[in-house]
């Protein structure tokens, strides 16, 4: 993918969350946002996905400019999967269902061929088993597990992940980090917000630090971790991995 | 005969000890309702009402049909209202606060004569039973509305949120992700709404339309035997409202899941 941000600002309120931000990422597989908590991670990422409208400026990907109102940005998506930090599987309908459900209503398949492909992927995560549980009846880390199925199902051209291990405790949260990085073996591109430093290291090609709303600095992953050039993204560092 | 008396929630009870409480507790119900009656020292007069029986039959009937047309005109009447208080025209959304605020506040003896007065008059003695259920139905609805309302705000931010995300449509989101939770939420009131609009009916009478009550007052006015109508009637209205409650116990009991 590539993606880059043009004079981008949101607030809430007084907050200024995103700050006029303006980068280009160039070509990548896969990108982290890390940073403190409020630094306006979750907001960018909630922008790119498509929930948030920004007060001003806007966002491209792969160099088309997303339009603003909101039939281009229900397009826009319909092509995206994004994974929550709570799971937010329907309640109501069984894992399945909650593949299948898009496919049919969004995507035009026909109940047949949403149920085949619905079946294939949960069959992948090793979840055949659990497929006509509802999501009260499985473990965060299933639960999370089909919510990623239900993103990748459609065949998404960017995956994005807001803290998604966040409410798994550390056994769950290996089983989805495990997940994410064969995803990314497959050749599935994503933005990623985490605490998960390590992870972070690991699977992104592209790691951006935010503080304040502002991306203070970004790079390859291996040269952010190794030798920060910021003071904020150092102090952030030494804070987050002292323990 | 510790299970029988005693409940213990943390452990399910056998059918021998639910069974017979409920019959206990139902032999000490008709035994103090008996036990009431016995010290009136009435004179039963059962032939004699149960003389009348048609006419009895003809009432029933007629507040079955009356219940049968309100039931789904009436959540119809509550979706459409629920709809217009969530819809993004301002206006419709207050139009939908005043008629509901209007109509929970008025007795429905008061509205029954103001839609019937204005509208209702006009049309055929034909129309006379539908037209009763539609004001009953505008009535109920409100109530109902609020019901959904309450169904719909029930549902988390975070599923509007998801069923965005996934590209669903304004329209497909509620009809695929908020109604079917809402629903569950609201099936115990609705239920209890239900039997209220069975009882509500007897309402129409003052309309002139030969309902269940109606019938019973006229019974009543031939033969003096009060109690056998009355006790007759209430089981009589039992036999409508008790299967309601029954089937959406059952409803709810399959729809049920956790969030």
């Amino acid at each position: 993918m590539h993606l880059s941000l043009e004079a981008l600002n949101k607030s809430f309120g007084t907050n200024r969350v995103i700050d006029n931000v303006t980068v280009d990422f160039g070509e990548l597989r896969s990108l982290a946002l890390i940073g403190p908590s409020g630094g306006g991670k979750s907001t960018l990422l909630r922008i790119i996905a498509g929930l948030e409208t920004p007060d001003s400026g806007g966002f491209a990907l792969d160099g088309q400019r997303v339009g603003a109102d909101e039939e281009s940005l229900r397009v826009h998506r319909q092509h995206l999967g994004v994974v929550f930090q709570a799971y937010n599987l329907f309640p109501h309908l069984t894992a399945l269902a909650n593949i299948t459900l898009p496919l049919e209503k969004v995507h035009g398949l026909t109940p047949a061929a949403a149920e085949e492909i619905a079946r294939e992927t949960l069959r992948r995560f090793a979840l055949a088993d659990h497929a006509h549980k509802r999501p009260a009846e499985l473990s965060g880390g299933q639960k999370q597990r089909v919510a990623i199925a239900r993103a990748i199902a459609i065949k998404p051209r960017l995956l994005l992940f807001d803290e998604p291990t966040s409410a798994l405790d550390p056994e769950m949260t290996a089983e989805v980090l495990d997940v994410i990085e064969e995803l990314k073996d497959e050749g599935h591109d994503f933005l990623l917000v985490t605490h998960e430093m390590g992870f972070a290291r690991h699977v992104a090609d592209r790691v951006a630090f935010l503080a304040q709303g502002r991306i203070i600095e970004h790079g390859p992953a291996g040269e952010l971790f190794a030798a920060p050039q910021s003071r904020e993204c150092r102090d952030f560092l030494a804070r987050i991995l002292r323990h | 005969m510790r299970a029988l008396l005693l409940a213990d929630d943390r452990t399910p009870a056998p059918v021998w000890a639910r069974v017979g409480s409920f019959l206990l507790a139902l032999v000490v119900f008709a035994g103090i309702g008996a036990g009431a009656f016995a010290l009136l020292d009435y004179q039963w007069q059962w032939r004699l009402a149960g003389s009348y029986w048609r006419l009895f039959w003809d009432g029933w009937v007629t507040t079955l049909e009356i219940s049968a047309l309100a039931l789904p005109l009436s959540c119809l009447v509550g979706l459409l209202f629920a709809s217009a208080r969530r819809s993004p025209v301002r206006p419709l959304r207050d139009f939908s606060r005043i008629y509901v605020e209007f109509t929970r506040g008025t007795p429905l003896l008061v509205q029954l004569f103001i839609y019937w007065y204005a509208f209702g008059q006009k049309l055929s003695t034909d129309y006379r039973l539908v037209s009763g259920a539609l004001i009953l139905s505008l009535f109920e609805g409100a109530y109902i509305s609020e019901i959904f309302r309450a169904g719909i705000e029930s549902v988390g931010a975070s599923q509007l949120e998801t069923a965005r995300a996934l590209g669903f449509t304004r329209g497909q989101t509620y009809r695929y992700v908020i109604f079917p939770q809402a629903l569950r939420q609201s099936l115990p009131p609705l239920a209890g709404q239900f039997a209220s609009i069975i009882k509500d009916s007897s309402l129409l009478s003052v309309l002139g339309i030969a309902e269940f009550s109606l019938a019973a007052s006229q019974v009543n006015s031939l033969t003096y035997t009060t109690f056998e109508i009355y006790l007759s009637v209430a089981v009589g209205y039992l036999i409508l409202t008790l299967p309601i409650s029954l089937w959406t116990q059952q409803w709810e009991k399959r729809s049920r899941f956790e969030t």
